[in-house]
């Protein structure tokens, strides 16, 4: 589905990611972790387009991104949740999902897709008409995440959504990605809480200072002795 | 009693005009955080098409007021291309310097086409006027408001139903999330332009008929002001940009009115200074949010 090679980014002098090579494949929820300052936000931001990387490339289902502008991104399928939520706060909640779907000219769909999502987060319906800065961080989440299902993306790309929230918060936030999962959504989840991510991921990618450093699948990884020194707090 | 609601009506009429300006001097700072000094010029420049239109043909004010705008939409939309989206990753003092050099080249090139000096314009409406007991509202105040006024709720139908609209707002508040809802960033900004500069050519077809003289520099003060009517609403904020505009408009007649016209223009001025000092976000302004 996705596929990154030998990815480098730079900011001014500063080399941010170095040759990240990943993939993610159709259904799969793969993960990316990694302490701050990594590179994770800057993976995600360089595969939806916001930044610009110096070399290597970016393929969806084969075919080349690496120089598209962001909206034409949107159009082929890749959504990105962004770090921090990021939703328009003198929006209501309604307005948000609509321009979740900015691209989308089917109207009628797009009605019952809202609707859709206010089935899946309830309290979003309740909430229709708030203006969604007056939400609070965990319905800020699932705006966020309702939002950038609103596109209808093949790949859904997940920045740290549990940042800032209750522990009880994090667990509905990681069930929900499951359940966005399982209905067809091919799912890349950055996270720095690496113990949750590593438990719903398929796969997983460790990120250190711009480079991958290990590899393996979800449970690989939770067990390896590594993982569990560095981001798990094991001993 | 009377003499006071008659400079009232007077400062509707000459506010709205600001308000038209101050709406696009507060929509473009809102998009791109560039308070567009050449904004002023392209109003002058609204108004002498609309008197070439008036004098030249025998076009009355409507076909006027939509060719004046027009033009000034190409305007405002080259003016964005050529000057400012080079510099879009400049720093702000760039751009701010940039916009005045424009202003200037955009005064005096005019001069050099049309002369320096000050030329009349047709008078388009009746002298008939409406009294109400000792207050007089004239044919050319109730186009004045009227227009402005069906203006504004036309923009205010733009920028909350319809998608561009969304995307302007979208994009005022953060570009990085629109681009990752598929709105194309460029194509919002001179959207934006082509409305703000619209909007201050109908001024200037507007203040043509108020004022009844145009000049080349004609635009910096009512300019100036409108920038001051936009800051104290709130810069960047849409109603804050109407209100400030009426409220500098019968500030400003009140002045003339009671005191002496001398004082006029350094009563506005005086105010800028006091919302700068008590309220720096203006009436309807919020507190930047600090982002996550
Ligand atoms: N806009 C920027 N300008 C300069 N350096 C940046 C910028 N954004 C991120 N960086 C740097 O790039 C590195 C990776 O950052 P980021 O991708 O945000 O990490 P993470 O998301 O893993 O915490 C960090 O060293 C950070 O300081
Ligand atoms: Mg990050």
């Amino acid at each position: 589905m996705l596929e990154i090679n030998n990815l480098n980014v730079h900011y001014g002098v500063i080399h941010a990611l170095k040759n990240i090579t990943l993939k993610v494949d159709a259904g799969e929820i793969v993960t990316l972790i990694g302490a701050n300052g990594a590179g994770k936000t800057t993976t995600l931001r360089t595969i939806s387009g916001l930044i610009k990387a110096t070399s290597g490339n970016i393929l969806l289902e084969g075919k080349d991104l690496t120089v598209l502008p962001a909206p034409s991104r949107v159009e082929l399928g890749i959504s990105q949740v962004p770090e921090g939520r990021r939703i328009f706060p003198d929006m209501s909640v309604y307005e948000n999902l609509e321009l979740g779907a900015f691209l989308r000219k089917d109207k009628a769909s797009i009605k019952k897709d809202i609707d859709e999502i206010f089935e899946q987060f309830p309290i979003l319906g309740d909430r229709r008409k708030q203006m969604a800065g007056t939400l609070s961080g965990g319905e800020q989440q699932m705006l966020a995440i309702g939002r950038g299902l609103m596109s209808k993306p093949r790949i859904l790309l997940l920045d740290e959504p549990s940042m800032g929230l209750a522990p009880l918060l994090v667990r509905e936030i990681f069930n929900i990605i499951q359940e966005i999962n399982r209905a067809g959504t091919t799912i890349l989840l950055v996270e720095q809480n690496a113990s949750m991510a590593l438990s719903i991921a398929h796969r997983a990618y460790v990120i250190e200072t711009g480079s991958i450093v290990l590899s393996g699948t979800g449970e690989e990884l939770s067990k390896s002795s590594e993982i569990q020194k560095a981001y798990l707090g094991g001993e | 009693m009377d003499q006071f609601l008659q400079q009232i009506v007077n400062g509707v009429s000459l506010g709205s005009i600001y308000a038209l300006i101050a709406l696009g001097y507060t929509m473009i700072y809102g998009i791109i955080k560039l308070i567009n000094f050449a904004h002023g010029d392209i109003y002058m420049i609204g108004a002498y098409i609309g008197f070439a239109v008036t004098t030249y043909t025998n076009l009355g004010f409507f076909p006027a007021l939509i060719i004046a705008m027009t033009g000034c939409t190409v305007l405002g939309v080259i003016i964005e291309k050529v000057a400012y989206k080079p510099l879009r990753n400049s720093s702000r003092i760039a751009v701010l310097i940039t916009a005045i050099g424009v202003s200037f080249f955009l005064e005096y090139t005019m001069m050099f086409f049309v002369g320096a000096e000050v030329r009349s314009y047709p008078s388009l409406f009746t002298k008939r006027a409406f009294n109400f007991g000792d207050i007089v509202i004239n044919m050319q105040q109730i186009y004045i408001v009227l227009t402005a006024v069906a203006l504004m709720i036309l923009l205010q139908f733009i920028v909350h139903k319809t998608k561009t609209g969304k995307a302007m707002r979208a994009v005022s508040v953060d570009k990085d999330a629109a681009q990752l809802m598929g709105i194309n960033v460029n194509t919002t900004i001179s959207f934006t332009f082509a409305i703000g500069s619209a909007f201050a050519g109908a001024a200037g077809v507007l203040v043509g008929i108020y004022y009844n003289s145009i000049d080349p520099l004609m635009g910096m003060m009512p300019g100036l002001k409108a920038f001051v009517a936009a800051v104290f609403g709130g810069i960047g904020n849409i109603p804050g940009a109407m209100i400030g505009g009426l409220g500098i408009g019968i500030m400003e007649t009140l002045v003339s009115g009671y005191g002496n016209s001398m004082y006029r223009d350094a009563a506005v001025f005086a105010l800028l200074i006091i919302i700068l000092i008590v309220k720096p976000t203006g009436l309807l302004g919020k507190n930047t949010r600090e982002k996550v």
